[in-house]
């Protein structure tokens, strides 16, 4: 593969071997260049590292003046391999691997993998309905925590710093049902391939309910902050302006698609984990600027909410019944809980390997090791994250590794449109299109 | 400063390494490094219910210039790598690296083609913290651990003469395969 | 039809599972028959309404757990891909991406990309896979069709070295600038730095135990 010539890494050749430098040039031989040809030009890196908390997101921007007139995204540096890493990890232990792409969203991830595995195991009738309501409620919970940090740092970037406080107030609220749930605040791996890792404990749907209450009063401070403000609204109305036509060219869905006017929101056109069996709405502004997706991110949070407390009455209604699909084959056979050294499996799970069942023994061992095979095909499963269609693409030829992990992540297509978004604009605005985009770079990258 | 070079090993020595160790960990300004997941949780710190204006640190300066601390939060790819360097470069004497995560200090879960396996091959790292990502409380005893080493460290001749000591010690180091009575 | 042994889809890469000595047969799913089911026999004849060389550019249908797949030949995926958008019955307007896989065993079809397509009016899904040979890995591109797919590609060139004809920027997009090789090919390790500690070297996990 031959290399070819990068003006922002160029290369020489030193003792060493060939050395690159990724600086963008010196600054007085760009003057002097700029000088020479009498335009306003310039070209500048919004570098991989900078203040605007999305993560490292490189925006080559050609500016005149404040004028931005071409802007191109560089991606890339989150990038760690993930697709590839899984394909070497049992179809379990691809969870970790998944959920750690779009790290605020993971819950999200991991239940489209678990949703594809159970595809191509054709299990997807099998899975409890428990199992579904929790799902549900793990992503409800996790479509608002990502979008306070969205809001947050979307505020935060255009000048408003109380609302990151108050947003990541709310969800750390959020995060300590997580860890009361799941074990952990990020990252968690709840979701397994035939239900989830284990129920929600006792006391846990009181506490939830508990939560979405202080949650309804506490999202109006965020509400009484921004909705309405004339200089929140100067900065985000008619900036980053995308209508339906450059949406569907370029892929895009989420927030972003629903400001275009267009009330596609996959849980109510393909609803998967018993979704039609709640009651939300879809919101949708026709605005398709920054001001409609903020909008529609403050609305969706109430949504959330309804579904969460919908959530909460069907577990109510559904207390003792099995998380985990009924085949032992395929079933995690771990029931985890708090021991005497604070962590491991639960006694009575240990007592019943050990003493009682010489096939869950067997089940345990081999379902841990080898992990269980998954009949040969591919299959490719959406679901709605809060930025969009998150898509696995799984192929399988039969083993107990996957033969391809492929994730669509939504933010991967969302950033594409900077360039449209963007040009023509001021560079302040650039910064609020991003923030409305909302992208995650693990996902972007993987 | 300079100060702290003309002096002779003494008192005022002493004295001059307590002040600028109080001084220096009393406003560590952290630059905003983060990568991945441990971002957030270092947001989270920075926030609210887990408040680093406490130490006074909540300004994370997005310039590297005024920047004292960087905590590589997230798993630096083979792409980052060189971008990492020239941050850690432009930023002054007297610096610190806290490597955040798993991913950080030893490639964490990602051994693979794209993740420099551990932040210490490109930068100099004062504390390692491991989790993934690392609670909130974590990461704050992971910075007032670097607070007290910060505090405690010596200046001018005694500097000169804790950096010979060290590096003898570590030419002298045994391999680990032939260290024994660890265990026992 | 092939075999495989150990756990994992690569040979030679060293295998730490401890399950190395498994020798599997892989099957994968064959072509379908009529009647398709669902959308998809709708799908099927309206495409094959508008587009008169339906047998000569499609080689196979193939419907499994519910979701078809159309294999298409690279020659006609251009305007199969057109033929898909405009006509009013199929519609489909977004593409979701572009996706590679290689399958080293499939002499001259070695290199695989999946297009997913969704169709907003309709509400449908379908799948366009093409085949290609590792010696001639060049595919018309798709970005004038559907913009979207123009990272999906470079990434597709960045992981997989298929080369999208047409592209207007065909480059890296993941990897660094330089980077030499193709790294989701199945001939490409899994990595990892070899880390020298006092005295010991740790070798990259693919290196690290055979248990052969």
């Amino acid at each position: 593969m031959s290399t070819y010539s990068d003006p922002y890494a160029e290369s020489r050749e030193t003792t060493e071997g060939r050395v690159y430098s990724v600086t963008g040039g010196d600054w007085d031989s760009l003057a002097t260049e700029i000088g020479a040809t009498k335009e306003e030009r310039v070209v500048v890196n919004m570098g991989p590292q900078h203040p605007s908390t999305h993560g490292v997101l490189r925006i080559i921007l050609e500016l005149e003046g404040e004028t931005v007139t071409e802007t191109r995204c560089g991606i890339g540096y989150l990038h760690t391999g993930i697709e590839k890493n899984a394909e070497y990890r049992s179809w379990t232990q691809g969870v970790t691997f998944v959920t750690r792409m779009d790290y605020l969203a993971p819950i999200f991830n991991e239940t489209a993998y678990c949703l594809a595995v159970e595809k191509l195991l054709g299990i997807t009738g099998d899975v409890p309905e428990r199992a579904s309501i929790i799902r549900v409620l793990m992503m409800e919970l996790n479509r608002i925590s990502s979008h306070m940090v969205a809001l947050g740092t979307g505020a935060l970037e255009l000048g408003a710093l109380s609302p990151m406080i108050f947003a990541f107030r709310e969800r750390e609220l959020v995060l300590d049902l997580f860890e009361m749930i799941s074990g952990l605040r990020m990252n968690m791996a709840f979701v397994r391939p035939g239900g989830v890792a284990q129920d929600i404990p006792e006391g846990g749907v009181a506490k939830i309910r508990e939560t979405v209450a202080t949650l309804r009063k506490n999202f109006k401070d965020n509400e009484k902050l921004l909705i309405g403000n004339t200089i929140w609204m100067k900065r985000t109305q008619n900036i980053g302006y995308l209508d339906l036509a450059g949406c569907t060219t370029l892929g895009i869905t989420g927030p972003v698609l629903r400001s275009a006017g267009l009330p596609w929101d996959l849980r109510k056109v393909a609803p998967y984990c018993g979704y039609e069996n709640y009651d939300f709405d879809v919101i949708t502004t026709d605005t398709a600027d920054v001001y409609g997706r903020f909008l529609i991110r403050m609305q969706e949070l109430e949504q959330s909410l309804r579904i969460i407390e919908q959530a909460c009455d069907k577990l109510d209604k559904t207390v003792g019944q099995p998380v985990m699909v009924a085949d032992k084959k395929i079933a995690w056979p771990s029931q985890l809980s708090v021991g005497a050294d604070g962590m491991g499996n639960s006694l009575a799970h240990i007592r019943e390997i050990m003493g009682e069942s010489m096939e869950s023994l067997i089940h345990h061992f081999k379902l841990v090791t080898e992990g269980f095979r998954v009949p040969a095909g591919q299959v490719y499963v959406a679901i709605e994250s809060p930025r969009g269609e998150t898509g696995v693409h799984l192929v399988s030829d039969g083993g107990t590794r996957p033969y391809r992990v492929h994730f669509r992540e939504p933010s991967f297509n969302n950033l594409q449109s900077t360039s449209a978004m963007c040009e023509g604009s001021m560079i302040a605005d650039v910064i609020g299109a991003i923030a409305s985009i909302d992208p995650v770079m693990g996902g972007v990258d993987r | 400063m300079g100060l702290e070079e003309k002096l002779p090993s003494g008192v005022v020595l002493t004295s001059v390494e307590k002040l600028a160790g109080y001084m220096r960990k009393s406003s560590l300004w952290p630059a905003t490094f983060g990568l991945a997941c441990c971002a957030i949780e270092m947001m989270a710190a920075g926030a609210g219910r887990y408040d680093l204006a406490r130490f006074g640190m909540e300004v994370f300066r997005a310039s590297p210039r005024q920047a004292d601390l960087m905590i590589v939060a997230g798993r630096v790819s083979n792409k980052m790598a060189p971008v990492l360097r020239q941050i850690y470069d432009q930023m002054a004497a007297p610096k610190w690296v806290i490597a955040m995560g798993a991913c950080a200090s030893s490639g964490g879960m990602f051994n693979n083609y794209a993740i420099v396996q551990g932040v210490d091959h490109i930068v100099p790292v004062d504390i390692y913290l491991p989790g993934c990502p690392p609670r909130p409380e974590m990461l704050m005893d992971a910075i007032l651990k670097l607070h007290e080493n910060i505090g405690d460290a010596k200046l001018g001749v005694n500097r000169a003469r804790v950096v010979r000591e060290v590096e003898a010690a570590a030419l002298a180091a045994k391999p680990t395969i032939q260290i024994t009575g660890l265990l026992s | 039809m092939s075999e495989n042994k150990g756990s994992f889809g690569v040979a030679g890469s060293g295998d730490t599972s401890g399950y190395s000595g498994l020798v599997r047969t892989k099957v994968t799913p064959g072509s379908s028959e009529r009647p398709f089911g669902g959308y998809f026999d709708e799908v099927a004849d309206d495409l094959e309404r508008a587009f008169p060389e339906f047998g000569a550019a499609i080689e196979k249908v193939v419907v499994d757990r519910n979701e078809l797949t159309l294999y298409v030949k690279r020659d006609h995926l251009r305007s199969v891909a057109l033929t898909l958008r405009n006509t009013e019955s199929l519609r489909f307007e977004m593409c979701m991406g572009v996706n590679g896989v290689h399958y080293p065993d499939e002499k001259d079809r070695e290199l695989h990309a999946v297009y997913e397509l969704l169709s907003l009016t309709h509400n449908r899904r379908i799948r366009l896979e093409v085949a290609l040979p590792d010696s001639d890995p060049h595919l018309p591109s798709l970005v004038e069709v559907w913009g979207g797919v123009n990272w999906h590609e470079r990434e597709t060139f960045d992981m997989f070295g298929i080369i999208f004809d047409g592209h207007p920027g065909l480059t890296r997009i993941l990897m660094p600038d330089d980077w030499q090789g193709h790294p989701q090919r199945k001939d490409y390790p899994l990595g990892g730095i070899p880390v020298e500690y006092k005295g010991a070297t740790i070798p990259a996990p693919s290196e690290r135990r055979t248990y052969r």
